[in-house]
């Protein structure tokens, strides 16, 4: 029978020779990975069960970036209790301060997660990964737990969805935009349990940075994982990277899917997501005059080479509003150094922005930039929660670096060509 | 099972972030994290919840992150159980594997307002509504789930198979 890539995958990886909607399976993971917030719950339960060993110590990965460099007493425990437990089963993909970066840009830079993986991590955006061709989901710390030991784990194989793109993209509009305007079409929920494969002659042209933008967010439509057919460009990015070797799969033409969209997008403008949801989103060229108190660059959705390049390119030369704090952070310490190199640092401090150590930090309201009460921000994020930032009365507006850039400048939500022009 | 409480009602796609509030995430003490439950949504909830009380809510419950946190935090509040209309699926997962009970039942989510007395009857699938004299059936949990809520949650389940394992 025809299949998709997402029961493709679950099948090979349950030993199945095929699997359909809605069975319960247990598959076999490629890689396991937790965060200094999500893995101490892990590790107390998998201390609670008596196991003395995981079941690969190259498959796991803990990486603490939530709440470190430590913000406080309680979080420098927590990352000790994550230290202390790799250094114990000896984990090689135990990413320290100074070597680590934000998780989902980190793993597929480094070639741990890859095309054909089953991926499972203890973060809601592990679906990012679906950028590579990968199955890959968020789960609880108690299934990481399960996951660390038996190296196996059950899922309810979900129904997918058809995204069909076409259209050539204006300028300033990217993956962000595309997956913020899937989630204003289709809502919060609109995707709920379900497999959201994007394809189509626009996401063929798009680079790796834009593809792993688009399914990062696919957890904000409710979906269990965001996917993308590997190709070239797939390959180009992999294939000096791996540490393994790695399987493309791809759809049948005429596998089943539960709906399909197909949207064409060639007069998009960028698009934003007002408070509270990511569902309710604008083009920026119908926005109300927005002003604003802070900007965020950065995070697992936006925090890559190709997204600070383009916020440079709108900041060169120019000087942040006065009354507004704009904190670029580069994802990880190898992004960090490309930027310094290609001067797009320098760029940024000129512009009088705060330039950051990799971390999540203010995208959950951890630290590095919390919101005060009245206070409205636009970041580079994915989730604009009421609280999301920090004080429950401040807001947060999402949109893609650029824009980003272009509100920092202008003190108010803009489109980059104002700065521009 | 059985459980009897007074219920808190919530609106439609309730996130992580509403159920604990990131900034309390540097703890996994059950109790530090009931204590800030719902805070940001309902302010008195995490003073005025009752043991056994149930929270009743719309569409897509426990949207957002995947923080286990949050079915903790309910749990260590002493709530018994959570009906919605539907539930986000990181939460659903997690709700089970540490055996804080759930029900899908839009009928109920719609129905059941806050502080009406309810009676569940986990095992039927059935929830009266006492204050209201209705009564609402539920979707019978997936066997492999109940199979899971036997043997007490995951990590039960997994330790039953590395004992198999080691025979």
């Amino acid at each position: 029978m025809p299949k998709t890539m997402s029961e493709k995958i679950l099948a090979d990886h349950a030993g199945k020779a095929e699997v359909f909607p809605q069975d319960l399976v247990e598959v076999r993971i490629d890689f396991a990975l937790g965060n200094d917030i999500t893995a101490p719950l892990a590790i107390e339960a998998f201390r609670r069960t008596g196991a003395k060993k995981v079941f690969d110590r190259e498959r796991i990965s803990l990486v603490p970036d939530h709440f470190v460099p430590n913000k406080d007493i309680a979080s420098a425990v927590q990352a000790q209790m994550v230290r202390e437990f790799a250094k114990e089963f000896d984990l090689p993909y135990y990413f320290e301060v100074g070597r680590m970066g934000i998780e989902h840009a980190l793993l597929p830079e480094q070639g741990l997660v890859l095309p054909g993986d089953v991926v499972i991590g203890a973060d809601s955006h592990t679906c990012t990964y679906g950028a590579l061709g990968a199955f890959a989901t968020g789960v609880g710390s108690t299934d990481l737990a399960a996951a660390m030991i038996m190296g196996r784990i059950w899922f309810k194989v979900p129904p997918s969805m058809k995204f069909t793109f076409s259209g050539k993209l204006r300028p300033w509009v990217g993956g962000k935009d595309l997956i913020l305007y899937t989630i204003g079409q289709i809502g919060v929920d609109g995707a709920r349990y379900r497999a959201m494969e994007f394809e189509g002659e626009t996401i063929d042209s798009l680079p790796m940075a834009d593809r792993f933008s688009m399914c990062n967010m696919a957890i904000e439509a409710g979906a269990k994982v965001g996917i993308i057919a590997p190709d070239s460009t797939t390959e180009e990015y992999v294939k000096n990277r791996a540490k393994r070797p790695y399987k493309f799969y791809r759809s049948d033409p005429d596998a089943v899917y539960e709906a399909i969209y197909e949207w064409d997008i060639s007069e998009l403008e960028p698009v934003v997501a007002l408070p509270h949801s990511p569902q309710n989103t604008k083009q920026v060229t119908e926005m109300p005059p927005t002003p604003i108190d802070q900007v965020v660059i950065g995070s697992c959705t936006n925090g890559r080479l190709e997204d600070l390049r383009m916020a440079a390119r709108v900041m060169k030369g120019r000087k942040v509003a006065r009354g507004v704090r704009c904190i670029v952070i580069p994802a990880t310490q190898q992004i960090y150094m490309e930027a310094m190199e290609e001067g797009l640092l320098e760029t940024f401090i000129e512009a009088q922005a705060a330039v950051s150590t990799p971390t999540c930090g203010p995208c959950l309201g951890g630290y590095m930039g919390i919101l005060a009460p009245g206070e409205s921000a636009v970041a580079t994020t994915n989730r604009n929660f009421v609280g999301r930032m920090g004080h429950v009365e401040s807001k947060v507006y999402l949109s893609n670096p650029a824009v980003a850039a272009a509100s920092a400048i202008l003190g108010r939500i803009g489109h980059p060509e104002e700065v521009l022009s | 099972m059985k459980f009897k409480g007074k219920t808190w009602k919530f609106g439609h796609d309730i996130d992580t972030d509403a159920i604990i509030p990131a900034r309390y995430l540097n703890t996994t003490d059950a109790k530090e994290l009931a204590s800030h439950c719902m805070e940001d949504s309902d302010p008195k909830f995490a003073s005025e919840v009752k043991p056994g009380d149930i929270i009743a809510a719309g569409k897509n419950f426990g949207c957002g992150s995947s923080r286990e946190h949050a079915p903790l935090a309910i749990k260590a509040a002493g709530v018994s159980c959570v009906i919605a209309h539907s539930f986000a699926r990181i939460f659903y997962r997690n709700a089970f594997n540490m055996g804080l009970p759930i029900l899908e039942c839009p009928e109920g989510a719609e129905r059941i307002q806050t502080a009406d007395e309810l009676q569940i009857d986990l095992d039927s699938g059935v929830i009266n509504n006492l204050t209201r004299n209705e009564t609402y059936r539920v979707e019978a949990v997936p066997p492999f789930m109940q199979k899971l809520l036997a043997a007490g949650g995951l990590m039960e389940y997994v330790r039953e198979q590395m004992l198999e394992n080691k025979e």
